[in-house]
C-alpha cells in the first residue's frame, strides 16, 4: 500500500483524550468522531485536514485510554497513516487491528508541517518529498504483518478458524 | 528456565512449552470485560463478523460504568447495546446500574478476577488486577470482539521491570503515592509494553487495596501490566467478603530476569501531588500550596474503595468544606457505598458539605458530575489529568491520594493532610 499526503505535525505524548475528547465517546459514528479530532489541540484541524492527509508525531503517540473511538476520529477525519518516532501499547494494537496504518521511525526532527509525503507500507519507507529525503521505519514482527496482511484482527481468526482449540 | 510471574502466567495459558520477552503468543482468556464506552463498539464488531455465540457466557464482564446513570440520550442507548447482548448471550458478569460498581474495583470485589489469572479488558486501567497476582491488560474493543469469539487473545510476552520498595511507609502515604512517585520517576512511557512488578518489604506490608492503586496506574507510566506477587494480604481477600476465589499463586524465580530494577526507600516518598498535565509530573503535596482548587473528587477506579473512603472521613470529621470548592465522592461499588452508609462516613462527608453519589466514572474522564468548567482547576484521586481530562480544555486536574484530596476540600486549595488535623 502506498499512500501520498501533507503532514499534519504534533508532539511528544499526544494522548486519546486529545485524539478524541471523552465527551464525544457517546457515539462510534466514524465521521462524527472525525469532526472533532485533536480539536483539544487544534480547534481547527477537523476542519484544514483533507483526505489523505499524514498526522507525524513524536513518542508515546496515543497515550491513555484504550478507546478504539481514537482511530475511529483519525480516521473519520480522512488521515491516511500515523507515522510517530512510537506508539503507546494500545494504540498501537488498536491501530494494527483496526486497519490503521501507523508506522514507528527513530527520528522525525526533520520532518515539518506541511511537507509532502510518500509512503510505501509494504517497504516501511517514508519519502520527504519536499526535502527528497528517505527515512526507514522499523521493520513490523512478523505475526503483525500476518494480521495487517488479513486485513485486521477479526479477519484474521476468521481465517484460523478452530484457533481457539490450538492456542500456541 | 527461572521466569517472572508474568512470564508464569502467560505460559500457563498457552499450549508452549516455554516463552521469553518477544514471542508472540496466542493465550486463553479467563476473563474478557468491556463497558458502556468501549463494548458497544466490541460488540457490533463482533456481530459483523456473523458470530452466533460467545466463547463461554461465564468468562466475559460488561459493566455499564462510563457514563451511567444515563448522562444523556446517547450515552443511554450505548448502555442499553450492554445491556440487549447480555440478556442474548445470558452473559453472567452483566452489572445494572444499583448493583454496578466501577468496573475495576467491582470485578475483584464480586470474586470474578482472582490470582494467575489472564484477563482482558477494552479499558485501559484493566492492569488494576495485577494486584491479586493475575496477568491483566487493556486492549481495544477490537480485541475484546476476537475474544468474545474465540475465548483467545494475540499478546507480546513483556519484558519486566522490577520495582523495590524499602523502608517504611511514613504517615498518609500509601499505594498512590508510591505509584505517583514511580512515574515521576520513570516518566509516561518509562515502562512503554512492559510489565511492571512492584515488590519489597513496604509492598509485602500494604494492604490490597492500595496495592489496586498502584496496579491500575502501571499504564499510566506505559506499562502493559503491572503485578504483585499474591500472598497472605491476597489470600484472605479473595476469601473475604463471601469470595470464594481459588486462583493459583504463581512467584518470580529468585534468577528470573528483568530488563532493569528500580529501588526506591518508601520512608522518604511524602504525599504526592501529580501537576498537570500528566501523571508524571510529581512531587510532594506541600510544594503545591498555592494552588487553588474548586474541585475536589474522591473516587475512581483508582481510589474509590473503602479504605479511601474511610481516610478522607478521617480528615473530613467535624470540618466543612472551604465554600469555594466542591467536594464530589463517589464510592467505587454499591457494596463500598453501602457499607460508607453503614459506617458513617456518608454523614461525615454531607456534614462537611460534599457531594456524595452512587458509583460511576463520572467526571474522572469528564463525562459527569462534575465536570470542570474554563480555568477550573480539580485535585483528584483519579489516574489521569491530561488537557481537558475533566472537562474544558483550559481546566487543570492535579492528582493525589485520598487524605490529600480532602484536606484540599477544606483548605481550598491544596494541603497535606497535617494541616486540617
Amino acid at each position: 500500500m502506498k499512500f501520498k499526503g501533507k503532514v499534519w505535525k504534533f508532539r511528544d505524548d499526544v494522548n486519546t483524550d486529545e485524539i478524541i475528547p471523552a465527551r464525544f465517546l457517546n457515539t462510534q459514528d466514524a465521521r462524527e468522531l472525525g469532526e472533532h479530532c485533536m480539536e483539544d489541540i487544534d480547534a481547527d484541524f477537523p476542519k484544514k485536514v483533507s483526505r489523505g492527509d499524514i498526522i507525524v508525531a513524536g513518542k508515546n503517540f496515543g497515550c491513555g485510554s484504550s478507546r478504539e473511538h481514537a482511530q475511529l476520529a483519525i480516521k473519520g477525519a480522512g488521515v491516511s497513516c500515523v507515522i510517530a518516532e512510537s506508539f503507546a501499547r494500545i494504540f498501537y494494537r488498536n491501530s494494527i487491528n483496526m486497519g490503521l496504518p501507523i508506522l514507528e521511525v527513530k527520528d522525525l526532527s526533520g520532518i515539518k508541517e506541511g511537507d509532502y509525503l510518500e509512503i510505501d507500507l509494504d517497504k516501511g519507507s517514508v519519502l520527504n518529498l519536499s526535502e527528497n529525503r528517505l527515512y526507514k521505519a522499523l521493520p513490523l514482527p512478523k505475526f503483525i504483518q500476518e494480521v495487517i496482511r488479513s486485513g485486521g484482527l477479526l479477519k484474521w481468526i476468521k481465517e484460523k478458524k478452530g484457533v481457539k482449540k490450538n492456542a500456541k | 528456565m527461572p521466569y517472572t510471574i508474568t512470564e508464569k502466567i502467560l505460559l500457563a495459558h498457552t499450549d508452549k512449552k516455554s516463552i521469553s520477552p518477544g514471542d508472540f503468543i496466542y493465550a486463553r482468556l479467563d476473563m474478557a470485560l468491556g463497558n458502556d464506552i468501549t463494548a458497544p463498539i466490541a460488540i457490533k464488531e463482533f456481530e459483523s463478523t456473523g458470530a452466533r455465540k460467545v466463547f463461554d457466557r461465564k468468562k466475559i464482564a460488561l459493566v455499564p460504568d462510563h457514563f451511567t446513570p444515563g448522562k444523556d440520550r446517547k450515552s443511554a442507548d450505548q448502555a442499553k447495546i450492554l445491556q440487549r447482548f447480555a440478556i442474548k448471550h445470558r452473559i453472567k458478569n452483566y452489572f445494572e446500574i444499583g448493583r454496578m460498581g466501577v468496573e475495576h474495583a467491582l470485578l475483584p470485589e464480586q470474586g470474578i478476577v482472582g490470582p494467575g489469572d489472564l484477563i482482558i479488558g477494552a479499558d485501559s486501567h484493566t492492569c488494576t488486577y495485577g494486584a491479586l497476582g493475575a496477568f491483566s491488560t487493556g486492549v481495544g474493543s477490537t480485541d475484546l470482539a476476537a475474544g468474545f469469539i474465540t475465548g483467545c487473545v494475540w499478546l507480546k510476552v513483556p519484558e519486566t521491570i522490577k520495582f523495590v520498595f524499602k523502608g517504611r511507609l511514613g504517615k498518609w502515604v500509601g499505594g498512590k503515592d508510591l505509584i505517583l512517585h514511580t512515574i515521576g520517576d520513570i516518566g509516561v512511557d518509562g515502562a512503554l509494553y512492559k510489565a511492571m512488578e512492584f515488590t519489597g518489604e513496604v509492598i509485602r506490608g500494604l494492604p490490597i487495596d492500595d496495592r489496586f492503586s498502584m496496579c491500575n496506574m502501571a499504564i499510566e507510566a506505559g506499562g502493559k501490566s503491572g503485578i504483585i506477587e499474591p500472598d497472605e494480604v491476597t489470600r484472605k481477600y479473595i476469601r473475604g467478603e463471601g469470595r470464594r476465589v481459588k486462583g493459583v499463586f504463581f512467584k518470580s524465580d529468585k534468577d528470573a530476569r528483568y530488563c532493569d530494577v528500580r529501588e526506591y526507600d518508601a520512608g522518604k516518598i511524602e504525599p504526592q501531588v501529580s501537576a498537570p498535565h500528566l501523571p508524571s509530573n510529581a512531587g510532594p503535596a506541600r510544594k503545591f500550596k498555592k494552588v487553588s482548587v474548586d474541585q475536589s473528587v474522591i473516587g475512581s477506579c483508582t481510589n474509590g474503595r473503602i479504605s479511601d473512603l474511610r481516610i478522607a472521613a478521617k480528615v473530613l470529621k467535624g470540618k466543612k468544606v472551604n465554600s469555594r470548592t466542591r467536594l464530589i465522592i463517589l464510592p467505587a461499588t454499591q457494596r463500598i457505598y453501602l457499607q460508607a452508609v453503614n459506617e458513617g462516613l456518608a454523614q461525615i462527608f454531607l456534614n462537611a458539605g460534599g457531594v456524595f453519589s452512587t458509583p460511576s466514572c463520572g467526571p474522572c474522564l469528564g463525562g459527569h458530575l462534575g465536570v470542570l468548567g474554563k480555568g477550573e482547576a480539580a485535585i483528584a484521586t483519579t489516574n489521569r489529568n491530561f488537557r481537558g481530562r475533566m472537562g474544558h480544555p483550559d481546566s487543570e486536574v492535579y492528582l493525589s491520594n485520598p487524605a490529600v484530596a480532602a484536606a484540599s476540600a477544606i483548605k481550598g486549595r491544596i494541603a497535606h493532610p497535617d494541616e486540617v488535623r
